[in-house]
């Protein structure tokens, strides 16, 4: 075996030995699982069966119009678990442990990454599921569906980078929570994720059209064949929904993945 | 002068500044493979900033290490696969089970999983865990968590072991029983470096003594020359008023070892004696000299003790010295 082919298989030995540390985490602590599990599960059945009366989608079904905008909404708060396990890791002993390992340099990184992409993937099978409970359901054929799928799985990740971005940047678990929060509650509201647009008030509506959320949500139920109740004036980016979401994610990851991985290195290689 | 083909831990004028502050600065160190170094010092003198540049996880502002035959800093990922650290603050995972934490670090250490298993078992043995082997660690004490990170450090049998004061925080039964356990490994050939606030653990461990004070050597030496340079026991004298310090201090001259230390403050006297020291004797020279003692006692040199004898050779007024 050559040193290139040592490396990767160490490389990718050591990484799934940390994300099975992560996951059993998960186990230790069933609360780590709300956020993806019931917390979506909760959303999708008060908006479906409380607000879902009073909310009208021009040119359709408001079960069908609401599973892109909580989808969305979830994934954006994927932020919060790699978030939460950066800063718990950085701030505690057994980093130094890790570091003083022969195991690869990038296993810890990678590790998380693995874990929380598997907590994200679970996220959207439960979410999935009570989607086509309340009526959602896929419209288009079975390529769109997958790249709808694809859409899906590359926000998941690219949340999750910054998540591992704001973890390694705060000094704490409880200010990473506290910055999800207030960053990303306004974020999702002020889209198109449980309301068209058009029914906001002016400026709330020009920031809700150019909301990267917006953009995702759009992007799925164009992907989706579910209404998407876009204004007719709105700009370039919901006009193109999947277009402008493969641009924000390329430009989200393009950012956060070398911004995380310098921040971790300047944690903890000062 | 010592190389680094030798397989012990070695060092060159190591330094780590953090801004305007050196953390450590112009370490030296030598410690052959097989022997303990006890690096003594207080809170803040630089023993965790040299123990952490030696296991790798601190890069040094100058100088130069290996371990175990490698570059701390060129040859990182060899002296990995080399050393085992317990740190100071316990460094496992208390969200996993004791045999977990130990499984996974045999695993990184690149060990089958066969053996990676194995060998946790026979550490929970042998560390008296076995019973609690499948709980979680944060349900664990902290002389088991301790003993949890000492057997997570030998999980690869590495040739060079770094304990970063092992024993801070324990109650004095858990902590014989950690010298007992390092006391084995030592015989079992380890060569190992261990950070230390205590003197009787330095005594009772390590072959040699650095003595580290503000980042820097102030003494270092086997441990018998370091005791005798500090003297066994302590003779405090507190004295009715600080007009009689001078006094008591000539008084007690006789009786001591070295010159006596003058701590006006709290007008008392210190003085270093041997082992032994007759009190009726000292009472009656003090009561001749017409100081009024208003507390005597005898006690054991602490590591204060060793720094004042160390690093303050000056600290006694001339007049009373003379």
């Amino acid at each position: 075996m050559t040193a290139l082919a040592a490396n990767l298989r160490f490389g990718l030995s050591d990484s799934l030995v940390l994300a099975r540390r992560n996951l059993s985490h998960v186990r230790q602590i069933p609360e780590k699982l709300i956020d993806v599990t019931v917390q979506p599960l909760m959303f999708v059945l008060l908006f479906a069966y409380v607000f879902g009366g009073a909310i009208a989608v021009p040119g359709g079904n408001y079960h069908e119009y609401l599973m892109g905008g909580i989808f969305v909404q979830t994934l954006t708060f994927g932020v919060m678990g790699p978030a939460m396990s950066m800063a718990t890791d950085l701030g505690e002993g057994v980093l130094d442990r890790f570091r003083s390992l022969p195991m690869a340099r990038s296993a810890f990184i990678v590790g998380h990454v693995m874990a929380e992409f598997a907590a994200a993937l679970l996220g959207l099978t439960v979410m999935t599921v009570a989607g086509l409970i309340v009526g959602w359901r896929i419209h288009t054929d079975v390529p769109h569906a997958i790249a709808g799928f694809a859409l899906l799985a590359a926000l998941a990740f690219a949340m999750l980078w910054l998540g591992m971005l704001l973890g390694s940047v705060v000094r704490s678990p409880d200010a990473a929570q506290g910055i999800v929060f207030i960053v990303i509650f306004p974020l999702t509201f002020i889209a198109n994720a449980f309301v068209p647009s058009g029914t906001l008030p002016n400026v709330l509506q020009r920031v809700a059209n150019w909301n990267p959320v917006s953009a995702f949500a759009a992007g799925l139920r164009t992907l989706f064949g579910n209404p998407t109740a876009t204004p007719a004036d709105a700009p370039w980016p919901l006009q193109h929904p999947v277009a402008s979401s493969a641009i924000w994610i390329a430009l989200l990851l393009a950012v956060t993945v070398p911004l995380a991985i310098a921040a971790y290195r300047r944690r903890t290689e000062q | 002068m010592t190389t680094s083909q030798d397989a012990g831990i070695f060092a060159e004028g190591l330094g780590k500044r953090y801004g305007d502050l050196w953390a450590l600065r112009d370490v030296d160190l030598a410690v052959p493979q097989g022997s303990v170094l006890g690096m003594l010092g207080h809170n803040g003198a630089g023993k965790t900033t040299a123990v952490r540049i030696l296991t790798t996880l601190l890069r040094p502002t100058e100088g130069r290490a290996s371990v175990a035959g490698h570059d701390v800093m060129s040859e990182a990922a060899a002296v990995r696969a080399r050393i085992g650290l317990a740190g100071q603050q316990a460094t496992v995972d208390g969200l996993l089970s004791g045999r977990a934490n130990l499984e996974m670090v045999g695993r990184l250490y690149h060990l089958p999983r066969a053996v990676a298993r194995a060998r946790a078992d026979e550490l929970l043995e042998r560390f008296d865990l076995a019973d609690a082997a499948d709980r979680l660690v944060r349900t664990f004490s902290g002389g088991m968590r301790r003993r949890l990170d000492l057997a997570a450090s030998l999980v690869a049998t590495p040739p060079v072991l770094f304990l970063d004061e092992p024993t801070t925080g324990l109650d004095p039964r858990s902590r014989i029983e950690l010298w007992s356990l390092l006391r084995e490994l030592v015989r079992d050939g380890a060569t190992m470096l261990l950070t230390t606030q205590y003197l009787e653990e330095a005594d009772r461990l390590a072959d040699d003594i650095v003595v580290l004070d503000g980042g820097r050597v102030v003494a270092q030496g086997a441990p018998a020359d370091l005791k005798a340079r500090v003297g066994g026991e302590r003779l405090e004298v507190t004295v009715g008023s600080a007009s009689e310090l001078a006094a008591a201090a000539a008084a007690l001259t006789p009786f001591a070892s070295d010159q006596p230390f003058v701590d006006a403050e709290e007008s008392r006297v210190v003085a270093p004696v041997a082992a032994g020291v007759p009190l009726a004797e000292v009472v009656r020279a003090l009561d001749a000299a017409g100081v009024d003692t208003t507390d005597l006692h005898r006690r054991e040199a602490t590591l204060d003790d060793v720094f004042l004898a160390l690093t303050e050779p000056t600290a006694i007024p001339t007049e009373i010295a003379a």
